[in-house]
């Protein structure tokens, strides 16, 4: 049985003002990572083929090609994990 | 000066980051480090790793020598009076944290003040702060103005009987200003204040010689200038340094630790430097550092701080051909060093980091451990950062800038 450990390889809160979050995948995950992400989430938008704009229950976040995704409100670590677990497991 | 020659010296800049040629533009937080720094450390641990001092075995001797003949390197380098003036840290913070604590606790207390800018790094507030509430003294903070500059004026209307530090950074990790700390350490002279500098910013991009700037203190991590993390200088006055309490206690930092049941413990401190530096140091940290500081000045400071205004002119000049891009800092290029924060209309400083990342360009996103600027001065939440080094080109910024005008059109 899959876990959010097995695709999440750090999360750290960004430094400034914006209480965003980024979520790193890990390497050699972050491909089936995207892959699954993609096919749950809504896009709104797909940026020089390396950004994409998503929406999924009512939150927006950015997903890169690199593995990395930023989210913007989410409250707490709680309801990030609650989130990426939906998206990603 | 060979950059060519001289990039070939940086493994890590043959390597790929997303499939893209590595541009690393991060050199404000750390640096990367030559063959010749990275095969020091080798050869210390292949061929001479022993504990420094006191043993008598050929290991230690040697690790001894080189360790202490390093302190000798970094003395000259920053122009110190003698090699006991230098003090191995961490790094800049920790430097800074020792003349806090040990200067600061046993010199401070209420009715006194510390003068500091509102340009400085977190690491040359919150120590202060932090002491200032143990021992009640006041923090007084000058005033930076809108370009980035340092209102001088307000710096020395704010010098009183009550100052008795002046803590300044040579260079602003944010902007690249370069600060005129001969003045402000004349300012603190003629009001019987010491003076400290954070050179985190400054020594590893410009010729700095402690003696002439006439400072008690200049701080510095050798990270920043191609050495290895977890070593950092602290320069004091002698003068100054002798009257200071340990910083820490432990092995290595005392001469006698002598007990009797009747009257207890009798402790006598080591000479310096080695009275601040207890426990086992960083002795390959050291080494590495000494050689990072070998290559410098093969390069020459004058060479490397005329090259990186270069290109840090061309960098900017070129980014201006960005419509949605704003570049903080002074007009007056010919006040900074290679470090350029800007902000992208209608992006957030994470995702155009983010963006730059995919096509292997590495820079800095957020406050730069510098809020009080940020918020208070340049009025932004936070700030992207692109910061050179001797091994970056134009040929880089060119693929920088062509990246950014992508990101405008986003």
């Amino acid at each position: 049985m899959p876990t959010l450990e097995d695709y999440v390889a750090r999360v750290e809160g960004t430094c400034g003002a914006e209480k965003d979050v980024i979520v790193f995948f890990k390497y050699d995950k972050k491909d089936e990572a995207i892959g699954t992400i993609l096919k749950k989430a809504k896009l709104n938008n797909k940026i020089a083929g390396i950004i994409f704009e998503l929406t999924f229950e009512n939150f927006s976040f950015r997903l890169y090609t690199s593995g990395k995704a930023i989210f913007r409100s989410v409250k707490n670590r709680e309801e990030l994990n609650d989130l990426l677990a939906k998206l990603l497991l | 000066m060979d950059i060519q020659a001289i990039r070939q010296d940086f493994p890590i800049l043959k390597r790929s980051v997303n499939n893209n040629p590595l541009i690393y533009f991060d050199n404000a937080a750390t640096t990367q480090k030559p063959r010749q720094v990275i095969d020091a450390i080798r050869d210390f641990y292949e061929n001479h790793n022993a504990n420094v001092h006191r043993a008598v075995h050929t290991l230690s001797l040697e690790a001894t020598d080189l360790y202490e003949k390093s302190r000798e390197k970094i003395s000259k380098f920053v122009n110190a009076k003698e090699p006991s003036e230098i003090v191995f840290v961490r790094g800049t913070t920790e430097a800074v944290n020792l003349v806090a604590y040990s200067w600061g606790l046993s010199n401070l207390g209420r009715g006194d003040e510390v003068l500091v800018s509102l340009m400085e790094h977190h690491s040359n507030i919150v120590p202060w702060e932090i002491t200032g509430k143990l021992k009640g003294f006041t923090i007084k903070y000058a005033d930076v103005k809108a370009d980035g500059t340092l209102d001088y004026d307000d710096f020395e209307s704010k010098f009183s009987p009550k100052t008795k530090i002046a803590c300044l950074s040579h260079v602003s990790n944010v902007t690249g200003v370069i600060n005129d700390v001969k003045r402000i350490s004349k300012a603190a002279r003629d009001n019987g204040a010491l003076m400290l500098v954070d050179g985190a910013q400054s020594v590893p991009h410009l010729p700095v010689d402690v003696q002439d700037l006439d400072v008690d203190f200049l701080a510095f991590s050798g990270h920043k200038m191609l050495g290895p993390t977890g070593i950092g200088v602290l320069y004091g006055r002698k003068e100054v340094l002798e009257e200071m309490p340990p910083f820490q206690g432990g092995g290595e930092m005392i001469k006698e630790v002598d007990f009797s049941q009747a009257k207890g413990c009798s402790i006598i401190w080591n000479d310096l430097p080695w009275k601040f530096e207890a426990g086992t140091p960083n002795v390959c940290g050291a080494i590495g550092l000494a050689e990072a500081v070998k290559y410098l000045q093969g390069i020459g400071m004058d060479n490397l701080l005329s090259y990186e205004k270069d290109l840090t002119t061309y960098a900017v000049e070129r980014m201006r051909e960005c419509s949605k891009i704003t570049v903080y800092g002074p007009s007056d290029l010919s006040k900074k060093c290679g470090i350029i924060p800007f902000t992208v209309k209608d992006l957030s400083s994470h995702d155009v980091a983010l963006i730059c990342d995919n096509y292997g360009i590495m820079i800095r996103s957020g406050y730069h451990c510098a809020q009080p600027l940020h918020e208070d001065i340049l009025k932004i939440h936070s700030s992207d950062r692109a910061s050179f080094y001797v091994y970056n080109t134009r040929e880089e910024v060119d693929r920088f800038v062509e990246v950014l005008k992508e990101i405008e059109q986003l």
